[in-house]
């Protein structure tokens, strides 16, 4: 089938401001939205710069918006979008280039939550006892891949950069209901500073952008929970 | 404008071996630094999917001899069994440290980490599978990635992100750093360091359906071998039996060790002919030489290249709760449900068993006698310790990562602690910026993603599964041709910032002189072991080939040379599965 790929444009080198290209392009029904952008730089033009790995949904790199929503470019296929496809970069970061954007703040952000299990109890030998109930308790937001998609379709993120955004309260979840970990207060009183948690306005964006089918209101509620009935 | 850095050890690569090797490094020095062509955690580590192999011995008796029995049998008797002992006794130390840092394990009703069945696999040499895999459902290899990555954030190691390394800097033996080039803003970086280690990972790219990711391009390895390191067993190239049809993405062994059944177009179990113990949990050169061959007598599914892979009947639940991530992948990618229909598979390029050799200390060796350069080391799938030998078992990868990511890390502490800074070269990066200009300003006309396709398409067709020597010598001819248009391409990318086009014409280079290092070193071994097979010599001949191949590239010209096998305690015997 015969695509349109309309992609917003952007080299610093060249231009002041973004601006769209298209690209007509043949892919069959079951190719990605990222054998799309590859054909183009392969074929048509070698300029066009994103960020790609593993190409099936695990490494996180290739986070856009494609019409209009946040998603895995390795992740979404062609026929699901139909003739007319446009890719952006994701929203609230600055552009390096083309689709390419710097992500240093959404990383510093995830870091700021202390994102290791802490826990100064001198290990056994073997290991620590977990039973599968502890262990599924968590599990859900240990999938996340730190691709960027939740936080950036967050309008409470777009209205304020500074808001810790879905994926590092995710993370934070990830450590605070491990049955092993002993840091769960700390990460609250981070999470409960102005720019923590209670900027979640329920919006539920981050759940239909989320690449890996994580729960993220739902994680960010049980943390806000932990916060009001502190009981950890 | 180049910039120089100074630490005393500089590890490039943040995956499993890089991290592992790196939080080694930082108990002895704060002045560590990781050199990553990715941001952290896209590393293709991540993608690793079933379980990492520890003879724990929670679910059912288990001892590390029996691991390091089926490693050496599963590598056709090519590894090294002093290498491997170390690797299979370290392996539960290494689970029980990565559980203790948080990693989320999959557990047994009373807490302990869960265990699985996986290929090749056995418990009392070799009786039947047993369940020594440690999982986090079907997302191991993702756990580990994240857990090293949070242990680097909490001892603070510095990273540089999105530094592709471009040269290593070595002289008179002396390891003196690397160059690497900046993708943001396409400067090359100086890196003047004690030690040096290499993590580089695997060159799947150099075939055309590979479970590799994009970046997997051999870039270490090949920067090695152009200064004049030998590499080890490059004829040994994995191919994974299950990558989903035409995509090469992969379906984990954890699927077959789950019970999933491989069948052909009758529907037939047809691993019941060819490993009656182990059926569809026998080593992977095995299934893929099996499934190869079942295609080519017609039992391919429609009479296509592809067979299926059987879940059906291990209900929801199961497939649901273990397999969730391959599950997910088989939807999106072919709108198929494995609850109810089998999965289109075929074998897949997925992992290197040859690569830069080391010692068991991860020192880099630059011969038959094992002489160390000083200051260099390698770990993981870019390196050669050799425990894989010619076919690495499912789940050893994982080991192989941790244990001599850590082992490598502990010996450049040592070293770094008694070394000196060497001085760096005069006009260090050099050849290097020489490089890239070249790329950067050739007027050719030839296009880096063409000479790619045929690349992938031609080792796929001559280097893969079956080899014979027509095949591998039309192979070095094609690459022969495809070097001579590397020399005349064009890149439309001129830019400085964060130029994609500049970097995989770089890739191209190093995926072009490893794949002729693989065909080299295949055309010489006249005989059959582990993943290289070969249809004009289909028998394994240990009095000729029990030896490890060491190539090396002088001047354009490869020079072969051998080493022994180190054999300790399991004496060579046919594999029978």
């Amino acid at each position: 089938m015969r695509v349109m790929l309309k992609i917003k444009r952007f080299n610093p080198e060249r231009d002041r401001e973004p601006y769209w290209a298209e690209y007509e392009v043949e892919v069959e029904p079951v190719d990605r939205v990222l054998d799309a952008l590859e054909y183009v730089k392969w074929h048509l033009d070698g300029t066009l710069t994103f960020r790609r790995s593993c190409a099936h949904g695990i490494c996180g790199s290739d986070a856009m918006l494609i019409n209009g929503r946040n998603r895995l470019a390795c992740k979404v296929l062609v026929k699901e979008l139909g003739a007319r496809i446009t890719v952006e970069p994701l929203r609230g970061f600055p552009v390096i280039k083309d689709l390419v954007v710097d992500m240093e703040s959404f990383f510093a952000k995830y870091r700021a939550i202390k994102p290791y299990l802490i826990n100064d109890e001198p290990p056994p030998e073997t290991e620590r006892r977990q039973s599968p109930e502890e262990r599924a308790r968590f599990d859900d937001t240990t999938k996340c891949i730190l691709c960027a998609a939740c936080t950036t379709s967050c309008p409470s993120f777009w209205a304020n950069g500074e808001y810790i955004g879905p994926a590092a309260i995710v993370n934070a979840h990830r450590f605070i209901f491990d049955s092993r970990d002993r840091g769960g207060a700390e990460r609250l009183a981070i999470l409960n500073a102005r720019m923590g948690v209670w900027r979640c306005r329920t919006i539920f964006n981050c759940v239909e952008a989320c690449p890996r089918g994580i729960d993220v209101t739902r994680a960010i509620a049980e943390v806000k929970r932990a916060l009001l009935f502190s009981s950890l | 404008m180049t910039t120089f850095h100074r630490y005393d050890a500089v590890i490039v690569g943040a995956g499993g071996a890089g991290l592992r090797a790196a939080l080694e490094v930082a108990r002895v020095t704060p002045r560590v630094a990781v050199v990553s062509k990715l941001y952290p955690i896209r590393s293709h580590t991540g993608t690793a999917q079933g379980g990492i192999g520890a003879a724990l011995g929670n679910m059912e008796e288990d001892h590390w001899e029996w691991h390091m029995f089926d490693t050496v049998k599963g590598s056709d008797y090519l590894a090294d069994q002093d290498a491997v002992e170390i690797m299979c006794q370290e392996a539960i130390t290494c689970v029980y440290e990565l559980e203790h840092w948080g990693l989320p394990f999959d557990r047994t009703p009373d807490g302990k980490i869960a265990q699985r069945r996986f290929g090749g696999h056995t418990r009392n040499f070799g009786e039947a599978p047993v369940r020594r895999a440690c999982h986090a459902a079907d997302r191991t290899g993702h756990m580990i990635l994240q857990t090293l990555y949070q242990q680097c954030i909490k001892h603070e190691v510095t990273f540089f992100n999105e530094f592709h390394v471009v040269d290593l800097l070595l002289e008179d033996n002396v390891c003196r750093g690397i160059v690497a080039l900046s993708l943001a803003d396409g400067e090359l970086h100086v890196f003047h360091a004690k030690a040096v280690l290499f993590a580089t990972g695997g060159f799947g790219r150099m075939y055309k359906v590979t479970s590799n990711a994009r970046s997997l391009t051999g870039d270490g390895v090949a920067i090695a071998l152009r200064r004049g390191i030998p590499l080890e067993d490059m004829e040994f190239f994995q191919f994974h039996p299950t990558g989903i049809y035409k995509l090469g993405i992969l379906i984990s062994e954890a699927a077959r060790g789950e019970g999933g059944i491989l069948r052909n177009r009758q529907g037939e179990r047809f691993m019941e002919r060819y490993a009656p113990t182990l059926l569809d949990l026998a080593p992977r050169d095995i299934i893929s030489r099996c499934m190869y061959t079942e295609i080519r007598e017609g039992r391919g599914i429609d009479g296509k290249d592809y067979l299926h892979l059987d879940l059906t009947h291990l209900g929801r639940e199961v497939i649901e709760k273990k397999l969730p991530d391959i599950t997910d992948f088989a939807r999106t990618y072919l709108g198929i449900d494995p609850v109810r229909e089998p999965i289109p598979v075929q074998p897949t390029a997925h992992y290197a068993m040859g690569g830069i050799p080391t010692d068991v200390r991860g020192r880099v060796i630059r011969d038959e006698q094992n002489t160390p350069v000083l200051g260099f080391y390698a770990a993981g799938e870019c390196a050669c310790v050799s425990v894989h030998g010619a076919n690495r078992l499912g789940t050893n990868s994982l080991v192989d990562i941790l244990v001599f990511g850590k082992l490598a890390g502990r010996d450049m502490g040592e070293y770094i602690r008694g070394a000196d800074f060497a001085p760096l070269p005069k006009d260090a990066d050099g050849p290097a910026r020489e490089e890239c200009e070249r790329l950067l300003t050739s007027n050719g006309s030839e296009s880096i993603a063409r000479l790619r396709e045929i690349l992938q398409r031609e080792m796929m067709d001559k280097a893969s599964v079956f080899r014979t020597q027509e095949g591998l010598e039309a192979m070095l001819t094609t690459l022969k041709e495809l070097k001579d248009r590397y020399r005349r391409v064009r890149l439309q990318d001129k830019g400085k910032i964060f130029n994609t086009d500049l970097q995989e014409a770089l890739e191209l280079g190093y995926l072009l002189d490893l794949a002729e290092v693989t065909v080299v070193s295949a055309l010489a071994r006249r005989e059959s072991r582990g993943a290289h097979y070969r249809e004009d010599f289909p028998k394994r001949n240990d009095a000729e080939w029990l030896k490890h191949t060491l190539a090396y590239r002088l001047n354009g010209e490869f020079e072969l040379r051998y080493k022994p096998v180190v054999i300790t305690r399991f004496q060579p015997v046919e594999r029978k599965y």
